[in-house]
């Protein structure tokens, strides 16, 4: 019984870091529209600019402290800083572009943290004064946990009481209602945007800085937490902050006793907790219908075009890519090898975004499912390779399908939401299940059959499975299915008054989808002769996501050129520097600013100024 | 005489490649009130957002108080003294009536008259009745009111209203009309835009009128009621 209360107090004390953070996410989301990604760096350098803080000054109470609030107002400053750097430019993007441009702050920030504090873990001293526990029927538990269950009603009062009993939270919610009316009241939405994005980063910095006297800082807090937060946010309604609140008790408790029942997956229970909450309660537990208006399509939906030559063109190139070998040594075949698969990981992507207008930011599970789908088939049951790579597109479909139903209930950021969250349980499958998946340690000796081992029969085998599948596809894209797609991207109401069921047709591009990279998983676990991880992780899915939008979304050539670059630009370039994060994530966020319609769509645009100048 | 209080010319303005207003013109006298007429379509809500800066536009001459609006945002045109009540009212949900109020407050200027809350109340009886209540649950007429109000709690010289008398009861009407009355007499000048020549030619001095967002007839409101001929060609459905 005691044993019980204990663990249900240590999940109140997870509950309220967990609100801290969310409460700031969930404010940002509220008035910008804006799903940060890079709120939890600002947990992450919070608490690194805590340590060094609480190293030098918190051998007090008042220098602990005092040390707390100087990193979150210090988290608050950089957060200003990021509205009116990169925010303010993303206000009328798409949400691809702010869920990207965010994501490149994130990596650019990982870079900058390790240069800044080194890559070891660090541990930082205990609060003063709050070093010991006390009994709880005659269980120990740690007072600073006990400050923590307080602070966090104390601060969902004093949100409540800045949002409802001053002017400034009343502009807030104005602007957070109606933006443009506020703006014609007078009100500057840029400088109340700052305001808001200074309060939220500070809360995330404080969460983060609170941490410092119960577990280590390290590099990988960032993306732990904004996972987490993100599910409060949406299992308790996007903008709410009682629903954060809510939501963030429920899952410290789930977190809590999860861990006694179900020790291997409790990081699938809180994925499952939140689809299950957003399939009875589609806006979330306090969240209210209206919501989200959809953001400006307009980058999207440029019509495509079959184009006249295409068919002899794509021969044509395929017809060179295949005499490749007989000129190229080995290294470059694997590279070529890589681009192929990655070139149909990027065009499966870009079915769901480009054609359906579904951004999702998972796509790295199915991928990693035809993967580890293949691995496990050799691994456990012996299978040959034609085998194994057959069953890869056949489990990711199987994935896909039954995540799909799912995630085609919801469109827009919920969409994008509900397909990461699937990718994390799947990433927690491989990666806390050891018996089967081997966990970090990945599986290895996956190898093609004899016939297919050489560098050249490989890529030769590669080329024709991606070449046919991106056929499929494409011919998918021009036909009645992918005008009903795109149909439902454009009008879904209109799509649906003329009889298109856009629902299933969206449940059956996400299957589609998912077995085309699973087929490329599968290819890539063979190539490389292992699987990890990291295959299903959210890097790998940015990944994709970066490769169709250095393409360009309007064109269906687009993902296999933003393939090559981006494959050639990881491999060559930034294997060339340790600072490959910083050099992507600058990547991208030059990208979401100033090549908004990618590569493709950036040269056509070229050609097309350089025709009417000559006309 | 001296300038007006708002100078339009050659006002163009987009909705992304559409372009909706080609050459507007017309001015605000200080104390006037001023009828923006035309049909459906005409135009007329676009003109009231485009001196608002709430859409992309350009113009020759664009001059309120003395000031070039035409490179300023919304915001800030509000802060000069330029007042907007929407057409949709789009009254903040959320928010009781004395926070919509409160958004709307801004310092008094000199030359225009200065509103509080409470005289507010007094002009609008009805809202004093429910200043806990929130947008959401309220009528059409009383959420009317409201937009007015809260617009006058930026203490604005110029009022540019949109259709106010567009789908209330016929005593909301007249009350708005008294209203509009009210705050001529108390030195505000109005640019409105309007399809009922009734409420039109009851409030206001001048009219404008506007087709394909294109100006096509101005004079005085009893010009305007005289000649069958314009009315027939701009007005009549």
């Amino acid at each position: 019984m005691s044993f019980l209360l204990v663990q249900a107090l240590s999940g109140l004390a997870t509950a309220a870091t967990l609100f801290l953070v969310s409460s700031g996410l969930t404010i940002v989301f509220g008035v910008t529209r804006i799903v940060n990604f890079a709120h939890g760096s600002f947990y992450m350098v919070g608490a690194y600019a805590g340590w060094s803080l609480i190293e030098r000054f918190g051998g007090t109470p008042a220098g602990f402290w005092g040390s707390v609030t100087a990193a979150a107002l210090a988290m608050g400053v950089l957060g200003a800083a990021m509205e009116i750097g990169l925010l303010r430019r993303l206000y009328r993007s798409p949400e691809l572009f702010q869920l990207l441009g965010t994501f490149g702050v994130v990596l650019v920030v990982q870079d900058l943290t390790a240069w800044a504090w080194g890559p070891e873990d660090l541990l930082g001293r205990r609060a003063p004064g709050l070093k010991g526990s006390i009994d709880i029927l005659d269980q120990p538990f740690p007072l600073y946990d006990l400050v923590l269950i307080g602070l966090g009603p104390l601060v969902l009062g004093l949100l409540w009481l800045l949002f409802n009993r001053t002017r400034w939270g009343t502009l807030v919610r104005a602007a957070t209602q109606d933006r443009e009316m506020a703006s014609a009241l007078g009100v500057d939405p840029a400088r109340l945007f700052t305001g808001v994005l200074f309060l939220g980063c500070a809360l995330a910095g404080l969460g983060g800085a609170l941490q410092v006297p119960r577990e280590a800082v390290t590099l990988q807090m960032d993306m732990a937490i904004v996972v987490e937060a993100f599910v409060v946010v949406v299992v308790g309604g996007m903008g709410s902050l009682a629903g954060a609140f809510l939501a963030s008790l429920l899952i410290g408790q789930l977190q809590a006793f999860g861990i006694l029942v179900f020790p291997q997956i409790t990081l699938v229970l809180v994925f499952l907790f939140m689809a299950v909450v957003l399939v009875l309660r589609p806006h979330g537990l306090l969240g209210r219908a209206e919501e989200v208006p959809p953001t400006a399509p307009a980058t999207v939906t440029v019509p495509l075009s079959t184009g006249g030559h295409t068919g002899s063109w794509a021969l044509a190139l395929l017809a060179l890519l295949a005499a490749v070998p007989l000129v190229a040594g080995d290294y470059a075949l694997i590279l070529l090898t890589e681009v192929v698969i990655l070139a149909l990981f990027a065009a499966s992507l870009h079915l769901l975004i480009g054609l359906g207008g579904l951004v999702s930011f998972g796509h790295a599970a199915w991928f990693g499912l035809g993967a580890y789908g293949s691995a496990l088939l050799v691994k456990h049951m012996g299978a040959p390779m034609p085998l194994a790579l057959a069953g890869a597109p056949v489990l990711a479909g199987l994935g896909a399908l039954v995540a799909g139903w799912f995630c085609v209930r919801r469109s827009g950021l919920y969409f994008a939401m509900l397909t990461l969250a699937f990718a994390q349980i799947a990433w927690s499958i491989a990666f806390q299940w050891y018996a089967v998946t081997g966990g970090d340690n990945g599986i290895l000796g996956v190898w093609p059959s004899s016939w297919a081992a050489g560098k050249a029969a490989y890529y030769w085998l590669t080329l024709a499975l991606c070449g046919g599948t991106l056929w499929l596809l494409r011919r998918a894209a021009f036909a009645p299915f992918g005008y009903a797609l795109r149909a439902g991207r454009d009008s879904g109401l209109r799509a649906e008054s003329v009889g298109i069921d856009v629902r299933r047709f969206q449940w059956m591009a996400f299957v589609l989808a998912g077995s085309a990279a699973g087929l490329a998983g599968g290819l890539y676990a063979f190539a490389k002769g292992s699987v990890f991880p990291t295959l299903l992780a959210v890097p790998q899915s940015v990944d994709a996501l970066v490769m169709v939008l250095m393409g360009g979304i309007q064109t269906v050539a687009g993902p296999l050129a933003g393939a090559v670059v981006f494959h050639l630009l990881k491999s060559e370039v930034m294997s060339l520097t340790d600072w490959w994060r910083l050099v992507l994530g600058l990547i991208i966020v030059a990208l979401v600013l100033v090549f908004p319609r990618g590569i493709v769509g950036f040269l056509s645009g070229l050609r097309s100024s350089f025709v009417r100048r000559r006309a | 005489m001296s300038e007006p209080l708002l100078t339009i010319d050659g006002l163009q303005a987009w909705y992304g490649r559409a372009h909706i207003l080609d050459g507007i013109a017309l001015t605000v006298g200080r104390g006037e009130v001023v009828a923006l007429m035309g049909r459906n379509g005409a135009g007329k809500t676009t003109t009231l957002k485009a001196i608002m800066g709430l859409v992309e536009r350009r113009a020759a001459t664009l001059r309120f108080d003395g000031r070039d609006l035409s490179a300023l945002p919304a915001h800030r045109i509000a802060r000069l003294g330029v007042g907007y009540v929407p057409e949709d009212r789009r009254i903040f949900a959320d928010l009781t009536v004395e926070e919509n109020l409160e958004v709307g407050r801004q310092p008094p200027r000199p030359g225009a008259p200065a509103w509080t809350p409470e005289k507010l109340f007094a002009l609008f009886p009805n809202l004093a009745e429910m200043r806990g209540r929130r947008g959401t649950r309220m009528s059409g007429g009383e959420q009317q009111m409201l937009t007015l109000a809260r617009t006058l709690m930026g203490n604005p010289s110029l009022l540019l209203l949109d259709e106010p008398s567009e789908g209330l009861a016929p005593l909301i009407v007249r009350q708005m009309a008294e209203a509009v009355r009210r705050l001529k007499a108390e030195g505000l000048s109005v640019l409105l835009s309007e399809q009922s020549l009734s409420f039109a030619s009851a409030v206001a001095d001048r009219a404008c009128v506007i087709e394909t967002g294109r100006p096509r007839w101005t004079g005085t409101m009893t010009g305007l009621m005289a000649d069958d001929g314009v009315r027939a060609a701009y007005l009549a459905v």
